[in-house]
């Protein structure tokens, strides 16, 4: 019970955050910043139960006739990441105190990033994959908003809709994935597709499902081909950056792929997917991330790089690259989350993020500067810091791997050495150098800003020295759910004189060589630029346009105002419709009956035939009006010529009314002025005609095809002896079909009202203007 | 008699559309009226045609007679009938009022809320 309070608490909480910030004003993040750290110490109290490779699994049904059920499972790699996710989620909290303090929106930020912490705490703990795949898109959703916090911005909106409309299309395709994997397997909990793994991966529909399950993953983890969307969500306001594009959302795909591992790793198909796009994302970025001047893009790339790492040991597999995978991402936490909100804080305090216009800042920001160059010894891989180990097992697992280890080691050091670079440039540029004029005099940053990065830098140091505090607690058991089976620990710090530690030499030693060559080499590479400037962005680009472009146009061709058109293209399209019918039908009636008719019927038709005809000739508006009275007079006396004795008497008190109003509208009413195009004069007529000639025959149709039985002998047997009248069209208006008639009287009654208010309208003073300047 | 009203009915239907198809407001309405006596007619005509035996029952009778003229339709038209009043009545005000307003009777002239 505990598990499902602490994953909805956020989803609660962020609804009550708006108040706390009004009534707390100063304190609020500090507040709100104590929900996840007494979430974190919650979940650390299950590690005595994970390290013992243990897991504890809740489960309610919800949707029981899909078989969903909001079921929780804690293992070592849940528990890994949930305690990121607080324990990040605290000082994030408290470093957007600071760095949002007195935004007008604060409130609102703190809803979309409690709801944000909320949704990742439920995907990492769901068990079923249809409530992971729920919380995914709400990770998702929340993470649009926090991207686009600064929504007056319009490159701000455009990054918010790239990242949704990117992940959100992966998330579509593992939708479907799963859906495929339930559907093949019968089951929907992870707990229980692991059991099933060998029959999931003898099914012929494995390489499909996989596609579409690792689409999702890699969209939200920022592989190639859809990397792209993470440097432009850098418009999110710091602690989004540092928060969900370093240490939590971009990992989610990450433990998506680590948690389906134990199905799918083993086959060839997983193997050569996986560490293929690892591989690649690893080489593109590490090169996208040192040619970047921009503190946080340089940040936002060399993650996209670190994901990479990540995703390739997923690939390789196996207990080696399982512990790396988890060492490595545990250690990129602490240093990358470190290193965004110092990027945050230089930016907040200089008002400068370009690094070229960076320099001696140590001096000012000391506490800031310690924490920074912490984090950027660990993710450089300096021993002793936990980016050493995390380097040292990635470097191990592409060693022992049979399939193009030196391939994947030699990308492996590249990686490496772009982020030794990195470090450089983020914190030598930034603290070390000669002062620069910056737009803000730089000065240190309020204790609620730099007590994050100095934790997590620290924590990068202690436990680096000390890899046994979270080796079997914590990685241990997060690697032994990756591979679906207890391994056989081995991280430490120190593993003796080997070829990995040659390695290390070598990525250190061309590191800093790099960082002093950088710009020579750069050039060097210039040619490369050209074929990076038609990447997938360029294609994302061309996509979003052409069908922006392809709707507009589709508007304007069938939305285009012309009301005389939409009638027209009606008219048209209804003919087309019905005239094939009756053409089916032409067989049906004759012309015999056509002499039985008395003399003051003949009279009567003419009457309506001149009346009809003048009303559309006449040039003056009078005598079309009077005309149509005619024609509605005739209509009349048709009804009491053929037994319709209530049709006659209403119709000539309408027709009579009819006339009086638009006599009296007379005066109000435009003239005939406007005339049409001869060329569209033809066009009409021919529609006219043929629609005209439609009803015709439709009406001669119907006179000999009965679809249905009649039901007016019901009414005729039944007026007297149960409605007690006579008069069978008044019952049945009255009586057998009441409703319809009160529906027919608020008609009408709307109707009335509308006119009448139309006519008593005050218009408005624009109205008023408009009208005289027409 | 059908062949004639039925010839009939095709020239309110035509005629009525060609008045809708025009620029004009005021053509338009009247089009529009032109296409709801046709309608009415139609409907009339299509449930067929009965001289001189109005649905009503005798004085002396139980039930009707299976000579009367099918109540049905006629009860269907005469809803129309009021309907189509309060349809051209609530048009020609609003077609004033925009007249007023824009300070112009052409249709073409009235797409600013499709643009």
């Amino acid at each position: 019970m505990g598990l499902v309070v602490s994953v909805f608490s956020g989803f609660v909480l962020c609804f009550f955050a708006p108040l706390i910030n009004k009534l707390a004003k100063n304190l609020c993040g500090k507040l709100l910043a104590l929900l996840p750290l007494s979430l974190c110490i919650y979940y650390l109290t299950f590690i005595p139960m994970v390290s013992k490779n243990g897991s504890k699994l809740l489960s309610y049904p919800w949707i029981p006739s899909l078989g969903i059920n909001l079921s929780f499972n804690i293992d070592g790699l849940s528990l890994l990441f949930a305690i990121v996710i607080c324990g990040m989620g605290t000082f994030i909290l408290l470093y957007s105190d600071g760095y949002l303090a007195g935004h007008k929106q604060l409130g609102r930020f703190y809803v979309s990033l409690l709801a944000f912490m909320a949704s990742m705490l439920g995907v990492v703990l769901s068990d079923n994959v249809f409530t992971i795949f729920m919380f995914w898109e709400l990770t998702s959703l929340s993470s649009y908003f926090l991207i686009g916090f600064n929504h007056e911005k319009e490159s701000a909106q455009k990054a918010a809709l790239q990242a949704l409309l990117v992940t959100g299309f992966g998330g579509l395709a593992m939708l479907a994935g799963l859906i495929l994997l339930s559907i093949t397997s019968g089951h929907t909990e992870i707990s229980t597709l692991v059991l099933n793994a060998s029959s999931i991966q003898q099914h012929t529909l494995l390489l499909p499902i996989l596609i579409l399950i690792l689409l999702g993953a890699f969209t939200k983890s920022a592989q190639f081909p859809f990397h792209f969307w993470l440097p432009n969500a850098m418009e999110a306001p710091t602690p989004v950056s540092a928060y969900l594009h370093s240490s939590t959302m971009v990992k989610v795909g990450i433990y998506f792929m680590a948690r389906v591992s134990p199905i799918f790793s083993g086959t060839n198909e997983w193997m050569v997917i996986v560490t293929t796009v690892g591989a690649i994302t690893m080489l593109i970025s590490a090169y996208l991330a040192i040619r970047q001047t921009i503190l946080k893009k340089i940040l936002a790339y060399s993650t996209i790089c670190a994901l990479g790492i990540m995703t390739l040991l997923l690939g390789i597999g196996g207990s080696l690259g399982a512990t790396a995978a988890v060492g490595f991402l545990f250690g990129h936490a602490l240093y990358k989350g470190a290193l965004f909100m110092v990027a945050g804080t230089i930016d907040h305090e200089t008002g400068e993020r370009d690094i070229t216009k960076l320099g001696g800042l140590r001096r000012y920001m000391p506490i800031t500067a310690t924490g920074g160059i912490m984090a950027a010894l660990s993710m450089a891989g300096i021993i002793p810091f936990l980016g050493f180990i995390g380097k040292e097992s990635l470097y191990t697992a592409t060693l022992h791997t049979n399939n193009y280890s030196v391939l994947l080691s030699l990308v492996s050091i590249l990686a490496n050495v772009a982020f030794v670079v990195v470090s450089g440039m983020v914190v030598y540029d930034t603290f070390y150098r000669d002062e620069q004029t910056t737009p803000k005099n730089p000065h240190e940053a309020p204790w609620t800003m730099w007590l994050g990065p100095l934790f997590l830098g620290v924590m990068g140091l202690i436990l680096g020295l000390v890899p046994g505090l979270i080796g079997h607690s914590l990685i241990g058991p997060a690697a032994s759910a990756i591979i679906g089976r207890p391994i056989d620990l081995h991280f430490v710090l120190w593993h003796g004189f080997n070829l990995e530690l040659g390695l290390t030499a070598i990525t250190l030693i061309s590191g800093f060589a790099l960082y002093i060559y950088k710009a020579k080499v750069l050039s060097l590479l210039g040619p490369l630029e050209v074929i990076l400037s038609y990447g997938p962005l360029k294609f994302y680009d061309l996509l979003i346009n052409g069908m922006l472009s392809l709707a507009s146009s589709q508007t304007k061709l069938l939305q285009h105002g012309y009301l005389r058109l939409y009638i027209l293209v009606t008219a048209i399209v209804g003919s087309c419709l019905v005239w094939p019918h009756l053409i089916s039908h032409f067989g049906v009636f004759d012309f015999e009956g056509w002499h039985d008719i008395h003399t003051n019927e003949v009279i009567v038709i003419l009457l309506i035939c001149v009346g009809a005809i003048m009303t559309f000739t006449v040039k003056s508006r009078m005598a079309a009006i009077i005309s149509l009275g005619v024609v509605g007079y005739g209509v009349g006396l048709v009804f009491i010529l053929f037994s319709a004795p209530d049709l006659a008497m209403t119709q000539f008190i309408i027709e009579t009314l009819n006339v009086v109003l638009f006599m009296l509208a007379f005066y109000h009413l435009p003239t005939y002025e406007v005339t049409t195009h001869p060329t569209n004069k033809i066009m009409n007529i021919v529609v006219s005609v043929s629609f005209g000639a439609m009803a015709a025959v439709l009406v001669l149709v119907a006179l000999h095809v009965q679809l249905f039985e009649s039901i007016a002998s019901f009414f005729g047997k039944y007026s007297l002896s149960r409605a007690h009248g006579h008069n069978i069209v008044n019952v049945i208006l009255v009586d057998f079909r009441g409703f319809d008639t009160l529906g027919e009287i608020t008609v009408l009654s709307v109707a009335g009202i509308g006119a009448y208010a139309l006519l008593k309208l005050k218009m408005t003073e624009r109205e008023e203007i408009e009208g005289v300047n027409k | 008699m059908e062949i004639e009203l039925a010839l009939t009915i095709g020239l309110l239907y035509g005629g009525g559309l060609y008045m809708m198809l025009q620029r004009n407001i005021i053509k338009l309405i009247l089009g529009v009226s032109l296409l709801g006596h046709g309608t009415n007619l139609l409907i009339f005509t299509a449930a067929g045609l009965t001289r001189s035996w109005p649905p009503i029952i005798a004085k002396t009778a139980t039930a009707a007679n299976e000579n009367l003229a099918d109540p049905l339709p006629q009860a269907l038209i005469l809803t129309a009938i009021v309907i189509g009043f309060a349809l051209t009545a609530f048009i020609l005000v609003l077609f004033q009022r925009a007249y007023t307003v824009l300070g112009t009777s052409d249709t073409d002239d009235m797409r600013a809320t499709d643009r």
